[in-house]
């Protein structure tokens, strides 16, 4: 059964962008799914056949108990168990910067899926780049809230950055969206303005 | 929903047993017949058929798994996961659970009286297995006229004969939860079982097997179950319950009495344990625990991949952190190869004081998995 849309608390901007995208009826990997938000919306409303990797035990628990195909386990560890090409796509979502190996596990994302989509939070955001310019300090912003001892983000990355290693990996940029405040911003200057990319690979 | 009216007869409902002609074939090649299955329902099959559950036991449980133990008098023994508004729901459900092959609550075993001879089986009884226990469990769905189930469910030994079911009958079922378990018995486990059965066969009483009608080998049941028992706990949870503390003492004797509280225990649940269980049975349910591994066709996660290859039921496995019986280890293997061969599985680590018995215990965590994870199997047929 299908819910009314109105029923559902709001997606993160990143994650609705993403749920807009994705053609129904496919299958997807949800990599770093927390409590399976994405997942539950792609399942009830575009009958998307969804499974999900999450390293915390208590969204695994939640993202099960709302009926979710969710198994507890590490990025850089566990992606290596599933098979070449077994899903439409594989997603990443603000999980790329806390990830051990970043390229390679967007590298097994694109092994995995025929495409990935990835989202992060933009370093070099201005307001990233006046708190380091002007305050001498590591940011600490909406979408970075943590003080850089505890922030779980152990590799930063800024919107060229990963443009860059997918050119020198030779993969194929699909798509790519950019936010700010919310809401989708230019790519004119996107490096600059967004707090947020999506990006949708291909290999 | 249309609510049909519920099929009752007298093979369903509590306390039952029924005499199946057999032969079950058995892993060892020999054969057993009559199959002598006692079991337990619940709840009502629905007109289409498909909301039956199976519900395992572990090695010293039994078919009362939501009713009251007609020996101990104690609540069934999963009374938190199966009853009215548990996950297992005999509103929604058929619920069914049988005392497993070998066992001794009513179940072919080695107490029971083989035909040819007239006289109890003890040791003549054929070595069974894990697989046997699930055809058996087979044969019974058929007579209760089951045909594909809509879960089937279980901790410990139970989750093998879960984990057992969709290799052996890979479309009966539509979802499978298997708890604190592993998918073969690690060379830890077997030896923790080998202590047990030698306490046994150390006892005088045990004469062999053929004590039936004489004293039975409770000193020896009960020095295994005591080691046994120490394997259902974690560290901490002993600490915590126990600690050093003396038992209804100030000072140490200076001898061997139960001078701590948790000798004490030990030795209750030692004693109490002789009460209901025959101690051949659990020489063969350990071997039958002993023998159980998934990927015996092919090593390691590539033959476990294949052992899961054929079904199409959805998997959840749960894990507890302080389970070092069935480490959380055993549960990832057994998630990297359903991801493998590409089944929907699930996988989480609970944390939980209680180690192994944390399945059976207060976990609220679990029953919300288990609840979820059911009911997004009726859902989406």
């Amino acid at each position: 059964m299908t819910r009314p849309l109105q029923s559902r608390p709001a997606l993160r901007p990143d994650l609705a962008l993403m749920a807009r995208m994705v053609t129904p009826g496919t299958r997807l990997l949800d990599v770093g799914c927390g409590d399976g938000a994405l997942m539950a919306v792609l399942r009830d409303e575009k009958q998307v056949d969804a499974r999900g990797l999450e390293l915390d035990a208590a969204n695994v628990a939640a993202a099960v108990a709302r009926g979710l195909s969710v198994v507890q386990g590490d990025a850089d560890i566990d992606l290596g168990h599933y098979p070449a090409a077994s899903f439409d796509y594989a997603v990443l979502s603000q999980t790329l910067q806390t990830t051990r190996r970043p390229d390679q596990v967007v590298d097994e994302l694109l092994r995995i899926g025929r495409q990935a989509f990835v989202s992060f939070p933009n370093f070099a955001h201005w307001r990233g780049r006046l708190s380091l310019l002007w305050g001498g300090r590591m940011p600490v912003t909406r979408l970075l809230p943590e003080s850089w001892y505890v922030t779980p983000n152990i590799h930063h990355v800024t919107i060229d950055d990963f443009r860059a290693l997918v050119r020198e990996r030779g993969w194929s940029i699909d798509g790519q969206w950019f936010l700010s405040g919310d809401k989708e911003t230019t790519h004119a200057g996107a490096n600059f303005f967004a707090e947020h990319a999506v990006f949708l690979l291909r290999r | 929903m249309v609510s049909a009216p519920p099929m009752i007869d007298d093979r369903h409902g509590p306390a039952r047993k029924v005499r199946l002609a057999g032969p079950l074939p058995l892993d060892s090649g020999a054969m057993l017949a009559p199959v002598e299955i006692a079991y337990e329902t619940y709840g009502h099959l629905n007109a289409a058929g498909d909301n039956a559950i199976l519900v395992c036991h572990a090695l010293t449980g039994d078919q009362y798994v939501a009713s009251t133990h007609p020996m101990t008098g104690k609540p069934g023994w999963w009374w938190r996961m199966v009853g009215p508004d548990k996950p297992i729901d005999p509103a929604r459900h058929f619920i069914i659970c049988a005392n497993v092959l070998g066992s001794c609550m009513g179940s072919s075993g080695p107490a029971s009286i083989d035909a040819a001879t007239g006289h109890q089986y003890a040791m003549r009884f054929p070595v069974i297995t894990v697989g046997d226990m699930v055809r058996a469990q087979a044969m019974l769905l058929d007579h209760l006229g089951v045909g594909r189930l809509a879960a089937v469910v279980g901790g410990s030994m139970g989750g093998m004969q879960a984990l057992a079911w969709p290799t052996l009958f890979p479309d009966r079922m539509r979802s499978v939860l298997a708890i604190a378990t592993a998918a073969r018995h690690s060379a830890q486990n077997i030896a923790f079982h080998e202590v047990g059965r030698q306490a046994i066969m150390a006892d005088p009483h045990w004469a062999g097997g053929d004590y039936y009608g004489g004293e039975p080998p409770s000193a020896g049941l009960a020095v295994a179950r005591m080691a046994a028992h120490i394997t259902y706990l974690s560290e901490a949870g002993l600490t915590e319950k126990f600690g050093r503390r003396l038992q209804g003492r100030d000072e140490k004797t200076f001898g061997f009495d139960a001078d701590f509280q948790v000798e004490s225990y030990l030795r209750h649940q030692g004693l109490s344990f002789v009460d209901r269980f025959d101690a051949n049975s659990y020489l063969y349910i350990t071997r039958a625990m002993d023998y159980f591994d998934l990927a015996e066709d092919g090593a390691g996660e590539g033959g476990l991949a294949r052992a899961f290859g054929r079904t199409r039921a959805r998997f959840c496995l749960v894990s507890f952190d302080t389970d070092w019986l069935y480490p959380t280890a055993e549960s990832r293997a057994i998630v990297h190869a359903l991801n493998a061969a590409g089944a929907e599985a699930s996988f989480v680590e609970l944390a939980s004081p209680f180690g192994h018995d944390a399945f059976l215990l207060d976990t609220p965590d679990l029953l919300r998995v288990a609840d979820g994870f059911l009911r997004a199997g009726e859902s989406a047929v």
